[in-house]
């Protein structure tokens, strides 16, 4: 018996044990959920040509900005809207109570004023033709306006009338921002100056020329799941899981013995490493990433087996315990570099091709099969041998073989 | 000797056609009973507080000329009222479906709306677009790696058997009419996925042996003693993500039903193609043309 290899492991196995009972519970409820899971809204809005308005990439991205402020004063939890190709634009809306409300907010066209100190409507966002976020030489960034020939000649009135006074610019009756007029402005042209990062600039700009949705806008797709069916197939979900997994847990015991703890300590390292990993590429679980996983943790399950049983031939084939290991890895990794190569190339392929679910299935698969790859070969090797160094066991049979 | 699977290599060819042609033949027939997803429309699952029949809603939907709607219970005992029901229309507005499901209310009494979906038409012909495309470039792609790995007729072997594997999936489906939407799509590349890698593994065992080939040993035999190493290991795998796919199955909630019953029938048809159908059409093939080859060198 050597306690120095023991050591290595039992101290290994503590750890990894530690971890899954302390982190895979808060790790695996910070997953974002896809809708599918916990209810919510999933709109898809397409940006559609009309004789007045032809959609451009400036205008979708308009669009996009008016939509996050509309989003972002429904007050929900982590929204989501993102472009999708060209012309299309993707919300999320976790938790929404009325989704009909919530759709005829997003569609609706938006209003943009300007306002003297009165509170009176001088002008409002048709009467502005671009707004531009720019540097001057003095290294101050700067908002430039455009207005139309009518808006100009109104903001001419308006300035003249309003020196040394704010006025207001407001964007769905919410001020965007009181600039302080300096002189009457008759050019059609003004600048808003003041302490603003570039960023700010830009961000003030893009709002003001997205007065209004520029383009129409319609809806191409509406899914909603209500909070109790959310709630049933998350339950529902965990529990098949769980049960999956104590099943497989517990065959790899009773098959393997030893080897199968180690297996299943492997795992718990696996299934830690990739919540860890889900988490950090921010990505969102729904039903067929569930798929995913399982398919993944089949895998990392077959590779296991696939060394086990290397090695019970090995053993068979009269060699000792730590050859036949040896042996059993080496011979069993390339046809695990093999069979999961296949596989990722399927995960890339539908990265690649897919959208929204089919995305996130093979994010998941991906990162699965990347993973359990790497547990195989390093994280049940290790285990093993520092268990074989220790030599602790010296009957085969402790090892399923 | 242990049974030999080579051998009958025919029996399995006929016993996976035997599978394959009346799902080949529904799938030309009736086809597929498409969800939303695919036709475009809109889908509206709702729970009432009192049990209500197909006729009543389908009364309901009429003032709306949606009669023609697919109207379905869910249900797990066999009786002809339930609380829980699912609607599927054409592409409806959104007032429209306001509309009906206020009509819901009054007619019908208090329900509470567990699910609804509109999907244009369009997306749903991309969808289709997609996954096909997605399933041919990662064939493609699979069939270079393992023609890179091995050699060209494992790669079609392979993908051979794999295709087997969507088809019964997808037969099983048409035959049963069972609903195919976009988790479907998730689940077929699910098995192809499983059923590569499972193939792979008895493959990777037949060209490792091919190295310490014997004159003695005939390809059949050879390809035999191959699957026979890796054949615990094959029962073992498939059984472990059958565990976690069937416990899906029956556990899971019901909008997991169809996906799982997908890969409940994918896994096992990939377990058993990887053993009875890709090896033995590689089988098939070598010996054609090594036969071919004979001849043409007899003829010279």
């Amino acid at each position: 018996m050597r306690w120095n290899s023991f050591t290595k492991f039992f101290v290994a196995v503590l750890a990894i044990l530690l971890c899954f009972a302390f982190f895979v519970k808060p790790l695996a409820f910070s997953i974002k959920q896809g809708l599918d899971l916990q209810g919510g809204t999933h709109v898809v809005l397409e940006a559609v040509d009309t004789p007045e308005a032809q959609v451009d990439d400036d205008a979708v991205q308009r669009v996009v900005k008016i939509i996050e402020r509309r989003v972002n004063e429904l007050g929900l939890t982590e929204p989501i809207i993102q472009r999708q190709g060209d012309r299309r634009i993707i919300v999320e809306l976790p938790g929404v109570k009325d989704p009909d409300a919530a759709i005829a907010l997003i569609g609706k066209t938006a209003l943009m004023e300007f306002q003297d100190e009165s509170g009176a409507t001088v002008l409002t966002g048709k009467d502005l033709k671009d707004a531009k976020a720019e540097i001057d030489q003095s290294k101050r960034n700067l908002v430039n306006l455009e207005f139309t020939p009518e808006g100009a000649k109104a903001f001419g009135d308006l300035t003249t009338k309003n020196v040394g006074k704010h006025i207001s610019i407001l964007l769905d009756k919410q001020v965007l921002t009181s600039p302080v007029v300096n002189e009457p402005i008759t050019g059609g042209k003004a600048m808003i100056t003041g302490n603003r990062t570039i960023e700010e600039a830009q961000n003030l700009a893009i709002l003001l020329r997205s007065g209004s949705l520029p383009v129409k806008v319609e809806v191409m797709e509406l899914r909603t799941v209500g909070p109790t069916l959310g709630q049933d197939s998350r339950d529902k979900s965990i529990t098949a899981f769980g049960i999956g997994i104590a099943a497989i847990v517990l065959f790899m015991l009773l098959y393997y013995r030893l080897s199968g703890l180690v297996a299943n300590i492997a795992l718990a390292m696996y299934v830690l490493m990739l919540l860890f990993g889900l988490k950090m590429l921010n990505a969102t679980l729904t039903l067929p990433g569930i798929a995913g996983i399982i398919l993944s943790i089949g895998m990392a399950v077959d590779a296991n087996v696939l060394i086990f049983e290397r090695f019970k031939e090995e053993v068979r084939a009269g060699k000792t315990l730590r050859a036949a290991m040896d042996a059993g890895f080496h011979r069993a990794f390339a046809t695990i570099i093999d069979s999961h190569v296949t596989t990722i190339i399927t995960a890339v392929v539908l990265f690649l091709l897919g959208t929204g679910s089919l995305k996130g299935f093979a994010i998941t698969l991906g990162l699965g099969i990347i993973l359990s790859l790497f547990t195989a070969i390093t994280v049940s090797r290790f285990l093993l041998q520092s268990l074989m160094n220790s030599n602790l066991i010296k009957n085969h049979k402790v090892f399923g073989a | 000797m242990k049974f030999d699977i080579i051998g009958k290599r025919y029996w399995w060819f006929a016993l996976s056609a035997l599978i394959m042609i009346p799902g080949l033949i529904s799938m030309a027939v009736q086809g597929f009973n498409f969800g939303i997803d695919f036709t475009g429309g809109n889908l509206i699952d709702v729970k009432f507080e009192q049990p209500v029949t197909v006729q009543q809603v389908r009364e309901v939907l009429k003032d709306y000329q949606l009669d023609g709607s697919t109207i379905q219970l869910a249900s797990d005992n066999q009786t002809d009222m339930s609380q829980n029901v699912f609607i599927r229309t054409r592409v409806l507005q959104e007032d429209e479906q306001k509309a009906v499901m206020d009509d819901f209310g009054q007619k019908l009494g208090a329900y509470e709306l567990l699910r609804t979906e509109k999907v244009g038409a369009t997306i749903g012909s991309e969808l289709t677009q997609q996954a096909v495309l997605a399933l041919v470039v990662a064939s493609l792609l699979i069939i270079g790696y393992i023609s890179y790995r091995f050699e060209f007729k494992f790669a079609v072997s392979a993908v051979g058997a794999m295709l087997h594997d969507v088809l019964i999936v997808l037969g099983l489906f048409s035959l049963l009419q069972r609903e195919v939407d976009s988790t479907f799509v998730a689940a077929i590349l699910t098995i192809v996925g499983y059923s590569i890698n499972d193939t792979i593994v008895i493959f990777d065992r037949i060209r490792e042996n091919l190295k310490t080939h014997r004159k003695s040993e005939s390809f059949q035999e050879l390809v035999d003693r191959s699957i026979w190493q890796t054949m615990t290991r094959s029962i073992y795998t498939v059984l472990t993500v059958l565990f976690a796919t069937a416990a899906l199955f029956f556990f899971g909630g019901e909008s997991t039903k169809n996906f799982s019953l997908a890969l409940l029938i994918g896994f096992t048809s990939g377990a058993y193609s990887s053993i009875f159908n890709a090896s033995p059409i590689w089988v098939t093939w070598k010996e054609i043309s090594e036969k071919h080859h004979h001849a043409l060198r007899a003829s010279k």
